[in-house]
């Protein structure tokens, strides 16, 4: 237990962190920081904080930092709650965390050029061939596609979450179109503004340049021979709920946010129709799914995407990122794998951990997980979003046992994982400091080599006791800050 | 000058912002409007004004359809809080803030968080069917928001071609607007022709001025005397008016110019050919000689050229031709 006799008496008084890691008591006896941090925070006065976070909130209206409900009849706005009590980690910690998503994303790469090439791996029966040759995200489409700097996820945003000692665990790889990372920026904006008096003195490692670093990597796998590249950001439009974050980036990045309609083939390259006429594009970052991106390669109904562009990519003649077939690693079946696939190609242990995972189409996993259902975490492997899963301990046993049919209709579409006391940061709750429940999704930006966003997206489940931190289902995010 | 590659513009970009600042400005000037006839009414004349506010914008057939009679009550629910009518207020300002929302990516922080809250306002201030006595302070806001939005956007927005499409959608709007205010006036006097000249012809007159925010200027350049004449001639040909429609073909040629000679966009040419016409209209007859034709033909005419010259924009610009 982390005793912290020199926390002034205030808002954090009465708070109890529990059996769980808590980010700022148990942070403040591995960094005096930390415990400035906590001090300050403790001697704010209960309405001074309800004021700023009704101000903050305001704001994230006003400003649009919102993603958009439509009906048929009006267009309303939505904010992601944002807690105003930051998630600090020491540079230790995220110097674990920045070498654990490098090698990792490394890994993602190896295994996805191999599977779309050589196949060593399944030669090598490191991992079952069915997962990777019958799994729905496999792409026919990429085998033999040479992709600039063996590079296909060139963005990458791994959820990790602590167990109750604090340690660092991998619950999923998000290498399709990860998003959240313009709350990671908009949020220490946001903070900057109404917190400058809790930065003083304690320098944090600035988020800002995400757009840059996110140009150049595009940049670099661009077709070689053009002088500027020009890059576009490919959005599905308005009706998108990550459109702010599309927006967000197109701007960060000083680049158009374009849809499908506004792009063409034409002479084996693509093209942007502009008010002057066609104009070449050598590199798209596209926030669409593989599905919608060509209507001559995938669904032909889709109306996003742009006809011809998946063959001037084969060509190499523009740029794709992220590369279009990276489902297949992200996919929660492989992840059990992942420990094993990073010693294969990159000869190393993992730095980060895996969650314990029992795979359901396995007999050995599937028998565990019925056995063990009522303490399992049981999730589809082909969702997000965190829809479809059980949280075995908060479950009725009316649901376990509905959730058992479900399970055993179709082994193979689930993974199970014991449930992990995740780690909890105070957050305001009516007028008071509670303990909640939260993520890190830090974001990885790859082009030649691989940068990863010091921080990362920390999201709360503000429900008291749960573990789900998804915006879909109740959560909300902080300001994560990584000490100099 | 020759544009850069970083300084291309998407066409439906351009088309949006044409598009904003055509709605923002339709906001505006229809709050004119029916402060202005909301006057009238309020200083003797009959009902039948509210009718007019109908005819001039070409709404009846819509209008009857849904409401029936021409009430100050029917009109403003029609003008202001509708949203099923694309005339509407409500309907404008809804589709202004998503063109707004669809240009996030260029226009200034500022500009959206503006509109944003503007629009915002504006829904909850109507959100129930407003009385004559709350129009005058509605259209008040109204124009206020408009205000800032062509304030901030002086002030921020970026001026490379994306001002210039933005700003030919504005002029646009506004002289149409304005050949639609002077048309109000000859409808509401129509009935009463042989009143030119009396009390409340010159009263009407006056409000007219009142509503283009002309009013003061209008004296500097006439110190005695108000005549039908001067006044329409005032509001559609004077060069230093604002609102006046030589200064709105005016500016819009400038702007088509720039888009020509600055940034190469050859298909400006063809759309300063189809402005010709208007612009030759505008510079080269007096008031008298308008009259002597008919007020109301000329005006109907005007705005047949600025649909025109809209319409060729979109050909030119950004309407995308099938190529099968």
């Amino acid at each position: 237990m982390t005793v912290l006799p020199e926390i002034p008496p205030g808002l954090l008084t009465a708070y109890d962190k529990g059996r769980f890691y808590c980010e700022m008591m148990d942070g403040a006896a591995r960094d005096p920081r930390i415990a400035e941090i906590a001090r300050r925070i403790a001697q704010i006065a209960p309405d001074d904080l309800k004021r700023r976070a009704g101000i903050a909130e305001s704001e994230l209206y006003n400003l649009g930092i919102t993603f958009t409900v439509y009906s048929d009849r009006d267009a309303i706005d939505r904010i992601l709650p944002f807690d105003l009590i930051p998630r600090v980690l020491t540079p230790a910690e995220w110097d674990t965390i920045e070498r654990g998503v490098r090698q990792r994303v490394a890994a993602l790469n190896a295994f996805l050029w191999d599977i779309y090439h050589d196949r060593n791996i399944l030669r090598d029966k490191i991992v079952p061939e069915h997962l990777v040759l019958g799994n729905s995200n496999y792409r026919p489409e990429m085998i033999g596609l040479d992709v600039p700097h063996r590079t296909y996820v060139h963005v990458c945003g791994t959820d990790i979450i602590r167990d109750e000692t604090g340690g660092f665990l991998v619950l999923e790889d998000n290498a399709r179109t990860p998003s959240g990372v313009s709350y990671v920026v908009e949020n220490r904006h946001m903070m900057a503004r109404m917190f400058p008096d809790l930065f003083d003195g304690i320098p944090v490692r600035p988020v800002g340049d995400y757009g840059m670093r996110l140009h150049t990597a595009l940049t670099e796998i661009a077709p070689s021979g053009d002088a500027e590249p020009r890059v576009v950001l490919l959005s599905p439009g308005i009706y998108n709920s990550a459109y702010f974050e599309h927006i967000f980036l197109a701007r960060e990045m000083g680049v158009p946010l374009v849809e499908g309609r506004d792009l063409i083939v034409e002479d084996g390259r693509v093209w942007m129709r502009t008010t002057a006429g066609l104009a070449p594009v050598h590199a798209i970052y596209r926030r669409l799914n593989d599905e919608f991106l060509d209507p001559d390669v995938f669904n032909p109904d889709s109306m996003l995407g742009v006809r011809g562009l998946i063959d001037v990519w084969r060509r190499g003649k523009v740029a794709i990122a992220n590369a279009v077939g990276t489902g297949v690693a992200d996919d929660k079946a492989i992840y059990a794998y992942m420990p094993r696939i990073i010693r294969y190609y990159l000869a190393e242990d993992a730095i980060l951990s895996n969650v314990e995972t029992h795979i359901c189409g396995e007999p050995q996993g599937l028998a565990f997980t019925l056995e063990h259902l009522p303490e399992l975490v049981v999730k589809p492997v082909g969702e997000s979003g965190g829809y479809g899963m059980i949280v075995g301990p908060r479950a009725t046993r009316a649901e376990v046992e509905a959730f058992r049919e479900k399970l055993l209709a179709d082994p193979a579409n689930y993974i199970s994982q014991p449930t992990i006391g995740l780690s909890v940061s105070p957050t305001l709750i009516g007028d008071r400091l509670a303990p909640r429940h939260v993520d890190l999704r830090p974001f990885a930006v790859t082009g030649k080599s691989t940068w990863v966003l010091p921080g990362g997206l920390t999201r709360v489940a503000l429900r008291e006791g749960s573990l789900v931190v998804n915006s879909s289902q109740g959560g909300g995010s902080k300001d994560t800050w990584v000490l100099e | 000058m020759m544009h850069r590659g970083g300084l291309l513009l998407l066409s439906r970009y351009a088309e949006c912002l044409f598009w904003l600042a055509r709605y923002m400005e339709r906001v505006e000037n229809l709050a004119r409007i029916l402060e202005v006839t909301e006057t009238f009414v309020r200083h003797g004349a009959d009902q039948s004004g509210w009718r007019s506010v109908v005819q001039i914008n070409a709404d009846e057939e819509r209008f009857l359809e849904k409401y029936g009679t021409a009430t100050a009550e029917t009109v403003l629910r029609f003008y202001l809080t509708d949203r099923e009518n694309p005339t509407s207020i409500s309907a404008s300002l809804f589709a202004a803030r998503e063109n707004a929302r669809t240009l996030r990516p260029m226009i200034s922080t500022e500009m959206w968080a503006q509109i944003n809250m503007f629009y915002n306002r504006a829904r909850e201030l109507m959100a129930d069917t407003p009385r004559p006595s709350d129009v005058s302070r509605i259209c008040s806001f109204l124009k206020e928001g408009c205000q800032a939005h062509a304030g901030i956007t002086e002030g921020t927005f970026f001026r490379d071609q994306g001002w210039a499409f933005y700003s030919i959608g504005k002029y646009l709007e506004r002289g149409d607007q304005t050949s639609r205010l002077v048309d109000i006036k000859y409808h509401t006097l129509f009935p009463s022709v042989a009143d030119v000249g009396g009390a409340q012809d010159v009263n009407q007159w006056h409000a007219v001025l009142r509503a283009a925010a002309g009013y003061h200027a209008f004296r500097r350049v006439y110190p005695s005397g108000m005549t039908p004449a001067s006044v329409a001639g005032f509001l559609l040909l004077n060069h230093s008016f604002p609102r006046s429609i030589v200064q709105s073909v005016h500016q819009i040629e400038t702007y088509l110019m720039q888009l020509g000679s600055g940034y190469g966009l050859r298909g400006a040419n063809t759309v300063l050919e189809h402005l010709e016409d208007l612009r030759a209209a505008a510079m080269d007859q007096t008031i008298d000689e308008i009259l002597a034709r008919g007020l109301h033909e000329f005006l109907d005419w005007v705005q047949m050229r600025f649909l025109d010259v809209a319409d060729t924009m979109a050909n030119v610009f950004w309407r995308v031709k099938d190529t099968g």
